[in-house]
This record gives C-alpha cells, sequence and structure tokens, in this order.
C-alpha cells in the first residue's frame, strides 16, 4: 500500500512539472511576436538594426519571464517536492 | 633578482596566473571533493562544509566557494588591464580598457540620463560579475548564478537601490506612489514592487538553470544516439561516444556564452531602468530649485543685514 501511495506521489509530480511546461506556449508566441515586429522594423529601417535589436533582446527577456516562472515550478516539483511530500506521508502514517 | 622584480613582463606573468589559478582551484576542489557521478547527474550546489553559526549551521556550499573564485579572478582581470596606464596608450590592453570604460559610460548614461552618471562602475560591476559567473560553467565548474541564492542576493540588492532612490523625495512622496493613478489600486501597487526582484532573480537563475539542465539531458540523449548507432560494433569500437564529441559544444555556444552574456546584460539594464524608472527626477528638480533659491534669499537677507 505504502508502494502505492509513493508511486501515485511521484507519478502526480511528474505530471505536475509536464503540465506546469504549458505555459512554454505563451513566451513562445510572445517571442515570437516581438522578432516579427523587429524585423518588420529592420526591414523599414536597416540603419537602427542594433538598436531594434538590443530593445527586441530586451523585450524578449522579459516575456520570457512567465515561462521561467514555469520552469522554476516544473524543477522544483521534480527535484525536490517528493521528497518532502514522500516524508509528509511518512509522518502521517507514523513511520 | 632585483632585476627580475622590476621586469614588467613578470608582473604580467603573475597577474595573468592569478586570473587562471582560481579557475584552476575551483576545478581542483570539485575532482577532490565532489564524488563523481555515476553517469550525467542533475544536481545542486554541492555542500562542502557547514559552518557552526549561532542561528543553526552555515552551509559552505559550491555555489559560494565559486563565487569567491570568480571575483578574485576578476580582480586580476582588472589589475592586469589597469597595469602601467599612459595618457598616450601604447598598448593593446589599455585601448580594451579604454573601449570598455567608455561602452559602460555610454550605455548608462544613454538609458539613465545624466544624474545617474556615477552609476557606471556599479553597472560593470554586476555586468562583468554576472557574465564571468555564467561562463564559468564553459570550464565545467558549477555556474555561481545557476543558484537561486546568488541572483536574489543581486536582486535584493537592486531592490534596495530602487527603493533608496524612489524615497529621494521624502517617505512621504514615496507612500504616496503607491496610491497612483487611483488609490484603490495600492495593493497591486505593494504586489508590483515586490514583484520586481523576485522576477529579477528568477529569470536569471533559470536561465542559467535551464541552459545547465539542457545541456545534460543533451549529453545523455548524445550518449544514447551514439550506442545505438556504434552499439553493434565488436568490443570498444561500440563504446566510442561518436555524438558527443564535439556536438555539444554548438549547443553551449548559445546555452552557455549567448544566454549567460545576454542575461548579464539584461540584469544590468534592468537595474539600470528600474532606477532611474523609480527616481521622481522632475518632482527632486523641483524641490532642488526651490532650496536653492531659499538658500540665495537666506544668504542674500544676511547680506543686507550685514551691509
Amino acid at each position: 500500500m505504502l508502494e502505492l501511495a509513493i508511486g501515485i506521489i511521484l507519478g502526480c509530480c511528474a505530471l505536475g512539472a509536464g503540465a506546469a511546461m504549458i505555459a512554454g506556449i505563451g513566451p513562445g508566441i510572445g517571442e515570437g511576436n516581438a522578432v516579427a515586429a523587429a524585423c518588420e522594423a529592420i526591414g523599414r529601417q536597416p540603419e537602427s538594426k542594433s538598436d531594434v535589436t538590443s530593445t527586441m533582446l530586451m523585450g524578449c527577456a522579459v516575456a520570457e519571464t512567465t515561462g521561467l516562472y514555469a520552469l522554476v515550478i516544473a524543477i522544483l516539483l521534480i527535484f525536490v517536492a517528493p521528497r518532502i511530500f514522500v516524508s509528509i506521508l511518512m509522518e502521517t502514517i507514523g513511520r | 633578482m632585483e632585476k627580475l622584480k622590476n621586469d614588467p613582463r613578470v608582473i604580467d606573468a603573475l597577474l595573468i596566473l592569478g586570473m587562471i589559478l582560481p579557475i584552476a582551484v575551483g576545478a581542483a576542489l570539485k575532482i577532490l571533493l565532489i564524488p563523481a557521478a555515476e553517469g550525467v547527474e542533475i544536481t545542486g550546489a554541492h555542500i562542502f562544509f557547514t559552518l557552526p553559526f549561532p542561528l543553526g549551521g552555515l552551509p559552505i556550499t559550491e555555489t559560494q566557494v565559486n563565487q569567491w573564485l570568480v571575483m578574485i579572478s576578476l580582480l586580476f582581470v582588472c589589475l592586469y588591464l589597469t597595469r602601467g596606464l599612459k595618457s598616450i596608450p601604447d598598448k593593446k590592453r589599455q585601448h580594451l580598457a579604454e573601449w570598455i570604460v567608455e561602452q559602460t559610460e555610454k550605455l548608462v548614461k544613454g538609458n539613465m540620463g545624466d544624474y545617474f552618471e556615477d552609476f557606471a562602475p556599479f553597472i560593470g560591476a554586476v555586468l562583468g560579475l554576472s557574465a564571468f559567473s555564467s561562463l564559468l560553467s564553459l570550464t565545467g565548474l558549477f555556474p555561481p548564478t545557476s543558484d537561486l541564492n546568488v541572483t536574489a542576493g543581486w536582486a535584493i540588492l537592486v531592490f534596495i537601490l530602487i527603493t533608496y532612490y524612489k524615497m529621494k523625495c521624502g517617505p512621504l512622496h514615496y507612500l504616496k506612489s503607491f496610491a497612483e493613478p487611483v488609490p484603490f489600486l495600492a495593493p497591486l501597487n505593494v504586489i508590483s514592487e515586490f514583484a520586481t526582484p523576485v522576477s529579477m532573480a528568477f529569470r536569471h537563475y533559470g536561465n542559467i538553470l535551464s541552459g545547465t539542465v539542457i545541456s545534460a539531458l543533451l549529453a545523455v540523449a548524445l550518449q544514447g544516439l551514439s550506442r545505438l548507432v556504434l552499439g553493434w560494433l565488436p568490443g570498444f569500437l561500440g563504446q566510442i561516444p561518436l555524438f558527443r564529441i564535439g556536438l555539444p559544444a554548438v549547443f553551449s555556444v548559445y546555452f552557455d556564452i549567448f544566454s549567460g552574456c545576454l542575461q548579464a546584460f539584461i540584469f544590468a539594464m534592468l537595474t539600470m531602468l528600474y532606477v532611474a524608472g523609480g527616481f521622481p527626477a522632475e518632482e527632486y528638480f523641483k524641490r532642488q530649485k526651490q532650496k536653492a533659491k531659499k538658500a540665495s534669499k537666506k544668504t542674500s537677507i544676511k547680506n543686507l543685514e550685514v551691509i
């Protein structure tokens, strides 16, 4: 029974990590839009390439933040959470 | 012996040794103290030992050691670049040093305005420390920036700076800035105030860590692929890690070099933007002018009395 419980905990942690990374869609679309707009701007004004590029990288990094939050949650779920949950389980059943 | 001491080349060699030695010490510590992992393993910072401390133990981790090594190495880089400065530069390194200083000052002036000119050394330090910490992963050592504690510490430092410059017009003006544009948005403003350091810390940490994790996963995947392709060959021929030769380096150009330098640039850039954006410039200069007027009035009245 205990093995089953621990197995469920581990499986759910892995599933949760995978689900958390769905958030990768958002930054992907956002950064794609930003880069597309930057390409258009460079096409219109090739002389402002360096300015546009640095601003675009800046915006990309800010747009990436939500994806990185998801990444941090996923990493916590894979590497940190199972141990904590299992120890909580052990405490509750008194072992 | 005396001649050897004054030879500039000897001092240069010593300074270069000072740049490389910390990295070598870090590598030696890693080889000697950290048990080798079976295959490729993704772990956090290794704890070398725990110092006894009144409030629980103070663990001395790989992160702290590597951070100090990077700082010592950077110190020697700076000493090397700025040695023997002349008003008419005759060495390449002086050109490089001047270029770095000029570019940093230009960046700071362009993004923060004239009032924050003195920020250039701080921004340069943040850029250099962050970039070199991330680039440490090129030597196979644990990059300090892939530990949340380091980036969180920097973010808290930046948060203190932002708050200090927001308070330049007095604490009342600072508190009033939360009630804008409408007072009932104050809780949201408070949350967004605290979200700034959190997002800065997580952004830097997440980017470097994800690079490390993906590099490790890639190494495992390429190992599997080469075993799949060459595994049927007899003897040691089947063990050749064909796809691990050189291929990870290509990805490392993006994940280690590009990502590390970009994150350093972005951290410095956000620091500049937040500090300059939080500073109530108009109000501050208005008050300064009023103060100056009052002071000049006072002195003129005093002068009249004296006359």
